[in-house]
């Protein structure tokens, strides 16, 4: 809402200058986005007349003027304005002059003849965008008036930002209302115009939608003349108001609007056929718009009609068919009141937010149609002359807006507030907003003026009390300490060390966008299904992503691109999947590692200048599960998944249940991708990384006694059923197994590996003898030989 | 006798003349052994008369005493030389750079969220949280949020066909968590948002902290203690804040929270386009329609509720001055981070 300074003073004295009123609104609720001047800064120009007007000698397009200026004698400036003509008053830039940009004004010669000065277009005043000739100033412009004081142009502009609540505030008068609650001062009244009607001719209007419109007041004008420009004065506040000029009867209906609050429409009478119906919209039905563009209608947009047809959308957007134009001598005038019900959400289907629409959605006052209707007649029949026909009012009085009383309890204003006020500012500050208030034993009963639609509550009243009196005014409390501990849950996932655990394991968080790629997911995921937005910013970013794969890979392309090499990257979030139309979001950790297994660095073993594989990011799993649970619930089964190399995956267990998946990239992904490096993905649900209670077990005070055994066998054994083996034969004296080498090549056939086992063994009851243990690697031994064909390297 | 002292002599030579330790040990050996030279001189002393015996071993032992403190003499010498040499030959280039993994980091954004966790569970806030994709009863109905409202048109919402949507705001976690605990409740819940809104200052995704607090006497006052204190103890800085009234259909009264500016002071700069203030959050006193609309009874209950963006936050303590970089993954921005 853009409010001219000086226009606001015309209904309430003001206390503050610009600035402080920014500040006291904004405090207030209507808040400061910017203050404009009304002009860029100039000097030196004056209101000056132009008595003579004689083609230049040697010049077509200019002109020799002679122009009075008040005082001394008459000026000849050179011009080439189309409209410099005898008679007119004009801005005068006298010699001195320094105009917007900084142009001074000098005595010039111009084809040979001198100039004392120029007659400055609006575009050169900074008033307007763009002219064709010199400003028209009205006859009664006082000669020699410096033009800033004549046309106020030390205003200035407060561009409010008013929240949608506050429909009342989309005006001046509305903001005057505030003001004068917050100032304590009193608006200043002005007598509303009584029509008094010079014919007897009425558009009849029928209110077929009572409850989307239960106010229609309406008024013929006959004989007036659109062709007149509108007075400068209106066309300032208007450009002030960030409204573009149209023609008078447009401008005044804008004006009026933006003065009151109330939109206005102007049907051109000669157009209009017949009378008028306020009805709901038929299915299938259309209509062409001012701004020439035809809209399909719904049942539920409400419609001004004629015989014809639709005219007009309510308290949106008149129709093409009956606009008025510069040739338009009889008008209809439509000052209505339509129900926010009605209006809401409708203009958006057709991306408009018109000035009357917002105002309509957010509420405009149920009670203000005749005082708009007064006073846009009077305007325009001063402008345009004609006269008008009797104030028709249509009106379903049942269906008016009621304003029920509402209470409003001291106590509760206290408790929500945490401050006392006292009765008598409570009282003050409501008056003072226009509500009716009595006295009551806990309180007050209040009831809200018609137009404030934001009141409906005790809070609203407490928040119209509290906005006034100012937050400011409300001191800081501590609340009441809770005396109870809150339960803190121990086996829960630590979020803050799983994370810190991966990034001291060389890991960097990223955070990725929810919505991905559907086309990099396919390629990922297949055809796993997944929502789908349906207003998507960008077609690349229109699916929920099911993994955090395509976000991550991403990521760590785009850093391949910027040349890095050794990247990695996690990320903590939730994925998205769909089962039978169901989808589940489940919060996730995953990770990617691709690039050399360690930084670059001086003295790393040649194996650790590699590329990392699947077990460099399995070592950065085992170290988060051993972080997470100290027994080894954890454990890593061979299988395949569309995303990943189908012999370098596997599924993550925690206790045999599925929590998550590991893998290098499929290597037809990694050439798609063009990856350098062949990037090792992981992925787990984070619910599984819940901590485990740590449970104490008995240590054993007896030494412990090591053996090792290189066992050779065939290459589809694993390690994990090589382990279960060694366990069983091992018997309960086996304490631990470790592996230490894995071998394969010379002396070794093909097909084979050799494993070098570390087994220990301990007793918790006595020392074991070395025939205990040799007993025992036999039993081992003797197993694996049956279990795998194995054989023991010597 | 003139043999001795040549003997001696000669002794002295050789033990000087050890260039190692086992050299050293060798001519202790030859001289001071069992079978050593000045050893074998004790044995000649038989042949000497009774009343020379005394006088000649007193000079032999000293001659023994006398190379036995040459070599213990040259014996510490040339461990020293040794040492020294060992020394000399570890040296090392301490500014070679140590070995090992490089660490990773956590995201920026992450750091001010769990700082943010931190400071709110001081003072008795729990963490909840709720779903990404939400319906819209959650996200706007039981916010007070009518359909077709014009508020609604301020929350560029992102659809999905079957009618739900990605959530807003993290305000729906205050129904959730009021549904689910009740009242009296102290919670806030982080969390990523989405609006359908990308430019210079705008992420389609973000990051949301939502605050509630419900209970018996919770006021006005009492929100702006809580927000002031936050503010203060998360930028550890005595700055101002101030509370402006505004509009939120799930809160009445409602506000703008502004604090003076982190960057001059309130004196005005660039970041707070001279104003001195940075807008910071939205708060204001639950709406009853919330309460009810959540199960409790807004007369025996109040409650504040406040929610900030954790990137706005974490932009200003870490002096990030773009929002896109927190969602560019560049691991050149995001490395600039990597401290606890």
């Amino acid at each position: 809402m853009k409010v001219p300074y000086a226009w606001l003073t015309e209904w309430i004295d003001v206390p503050w200058d610009a600035a402080a009123l920014g500040e006291r609104l904004t405090m207030a609720g209507l808040e400061l986005e910017a203050i404009t001047p009304a002009a860029q800064a100039f000097s030196g120009v004056v209101v000056g007349q132009i008595l003579s007007a004689e083609k230049h000698p040697q010049a077509d397009k200019l002109r020799i003027c002679r122009v009075a200026t008040g005082q001394g004698e008459p000026l000849q400036i050179v011009c080439g304005a189309p409209n410099a003509r005898a008679g007119l008053k004009s801005a005068l830039a006298v010699i001195g002059a320094v105009l917007p940009g900084g142009l001074k004004i000098k005595a010039a010669k111009l084809r040979g003849s001198e100039s004392a000065g120029m007659l400055c277009s609006p575009k050169e005043l900074g008033l307007a965008e763009d002219s064709d000739g010199i400003l028209e100033l009205p006859a009664d412009a006082p000669l020699g008036a410096p033009l800033r004081e004549y046309l106020q142009l030390d205003d200035s502009t407060l561009d409010l930002n008013v929240t949608p609540n506050r429909g009342d505030a989309l005006s001046i008068l509305g903001i005057a209302r505030d003001v004068a609650a917050l100032s304590g001062r009193a608006l200043k009244t002005r007598a509303p115009q009584a029509v008094s009607a010079a014919h007897a001719d009425s558009v009849t209007v029928q209110l077929d939608a009572p409850a989307a419109c239960p106010r229609f007041a309406g008024c013929v004008l006959r004989g007036l003349n659109n062709t007149v420009p509108t007075p400068l004065w209106m066309r300032e506040r208007l450009r002030r108001s960030g409204v573009r000029s149209i023609s008078p009867v447009v401008d005044v209906t804008n004006y009026v609007m933006l003065e009151f609050g109330q939109p206005m429409h102007a049907y051109d009478l000669a157009r209009l056929q017949g009378p008028i119906r306020v009805r709901l919209a038929a299915a299938g039905e259309s209509v062409t718009l001012l701004d020439g563009r035809g809209v399909e209608l719904s049942p539920d947009v409400l419609l001004i009609t004629d015989v014809a047809g639709p005219v007009g959308i309510a308290g949106i957007m008149g129709g093409q068919r009956t606009a008025v134009s510069a040739a338009t001598t009889d008008v209809f005038l439509e000052v209505a009141y339509f129900a926010p019900e009605a209006i809401i959400g409708r203009a958006l289907r057709w991306g408009l937010s018109t000035d009357a629409s917002q105002r309509f959605e957010r509420g405009v006052d149920p009670a203000g149609q005749e005082r708009a209707l007064g006073r846009a007649l009077e305007l325009i029949q001063s402008i345009c002359g004609g006269s008008a026909g009797p104030l028709a009012l249509s009106e379903s009085e049942e269906d008016r807006p009621v304003r029920p009383p509402v209470m409003l309890r001291r106590a509760q204003l206290a408790r929500l507030l945490g401050t006392q006020i006292p009765d008598e500012r409570v009282r003050t500050v409501l008056e003072n907003l226009g509500m009716r208030v009595q006295g009551l034993a806990e309180g007050w009963e209040v009831i809200p003026p018609t137009h404030r639609f934001d009141i409906a509550l005790e809070a609203d009243l407490i928040e119209e009390v509290a906005r006034i009196v100012g937050y400011e005014a409300i001191e800081e409390r501590d609340a009441l300490a809770a005396e109870r501990i809150r339960a803190l849950p121990e086996f829960v996932p630590a979020e803050r060390a799983v994370l810190e655990l991966l990034a001291t394991r060389g890991y960097q968080e990223a955070i990725t966008y929810a919505f991905v790629d559907p086309q990099l997911q396919q390629q990922l995921f297949g055809d796993r299904s997944a929502p789908r937005l349906a207003n998507p910013i960008a077609s690349d970013l229109s699916v929920m992503r099911v993994s955090l794969w395509p976000g991550l890979l991403g990521a760590a392309l785009e850093n391949q691109r910027r040349q890095r090499d050794r990247i990695r990257l996690f990320e903590h979030g939730a994925r998205f999947e769909q089962h039978d139309g169901v989808t589940q979001e489940i919060e996730t950790v995953s990770g990617v590692a691709c690039g050399p297994r360690m930084p670059e660095q001086w003295g790393l073993p040649r194996p650790m200048r590699e590329a990392a594989d699947f077990f460099d990011v399995k070592g950065d799993l085992e170290a988060l599960f051993a972080a997470v649970s100290p027994g080894a619930l954890f454990s890593f089964v061979p299988e395949e998944h569309p995303s990943l190399h189908p012999g370098r995956s596997a599924r993550v267990l925690r206790a045999g249940a599925p929590i998550g998946w590991i893998g290098e990239l499929h290597p037809s992904r990694v050439r798609d991708l063009q990856f350098v490096h062949t990037p090792v993905l992981f992925e787990l649900d984070w619910a599984a990384l819940a901590l485990d209670r740590p449970s104490y077990r008995e240590i054993s005070r007896q030494p412990q006694v090591r053996r090792d055994l290189a066992v050779v066998l065939d290459e589809s054994v694993s390690l994990s059923r090589l382990a279960e083996r060694v366990a069983l034969a091992g018997s309960s004296l086996l304490r631990d197994l470790r592996v230490f080498d894995v071998y394969r090549g010379p002396g070794i056939e093909d097909g084979r590996k050799s494993v070098a086992l570390g087994l220990i063994f301990q007793d918790f009851s006595r020392t074991l003898t070395d025939d205990d243990v040799a007993r025992l690697v036999a039993a081992v031994v003797a197993d694996l030989r049956v279990s795998f064909n194995a054989s023991i390297r010597e | 006798m003139h043999e001795l002292s040549s003997l001696v002599e000669h002794a002295l030579a050789e033990v000087a003349g050890c260039a190692s330790l086992p050299a050293l040990d060798e001519v202790r050996v030859r001289w001071l052994g069992k079978k050593g030279s000045l050893t074998e001189q004790l044995k000649s002393l038989g042949g000497l008369p009774a009343a020379e015996r005394p006088a000649a071993g007193q000079r032999i032992n000293e001659a023994k005493e006398r190379v036995q403190a040459a070599i213990e003499a040259r014996r510490t010498a040339l461990s020293a030389e040794a040492i020294e040499r060992a020394l000399a030959a570890g040296r090392i280039d301490v500014s070679l750079p140590g070995r090992g993994e490089q660490r990773g980091g956590l995201h920026p954004v992450t750091k001010a969220r769990l700082r943010m966790e931190a400071l709110f569970q001081r003072a008795g806030f729990e963490v909840a949280t709720g779903p990404e994709i939400e319906d819209d009863f959650h996200n706007f109905e039981a916010l007070n949020f009518p359909p077709n409202h014009p508020a609604r048109a301020m929350h560029d919402t992102f659809y999905f066909p079957d009618g739900k949507l990605l959530r807003t705001h993290t305000s729906p976690v205050q129904i959730r968590a009021m549904l689910e605990r009740g009242a009296p409740i102290a919670v806030i819940a982080p969390g990523r948002v989405y609006r359908c809104d990308s430019d210079m200052t705008h992420s389609p995704m973000f990051h949301q902290i939502e605050g509630l607090r419900v209970g018996e006497a919770v006021s006005f006052a009492n929100l702006k203690a809580m927000l002031h204190s936050f503010l203060q103890a998360f930028f550890e800085q005595d700055l101002a804040m101030r509370l402006r009234p505004s509009y939120f259909p799930f809160t009445e009264p409602s506000a703008e929270v502004d604090m003076s500016c982190v960057f001059c002071g309130g004196k005005g700069c660039r970041t707070c386009k001279h104003t001195g203030w940075l807008e910071i959050a939205g708060c204001g006193m639950v709406h009853p329609n919330v309460l009810m609309a959540s199960g409790i009874d807004a007369e025996r209950f109040s409650g504040y509720a406040f929610g900030m963006g954790i990137d706005r936050l974490a932009m200003l303590r870490y002096g990030v001055n773009d929002l896109r970089l927190f969602f560019d993954n560049d691991l050149r921005f995001l490395e600039q981070f990597r401290t606890l």
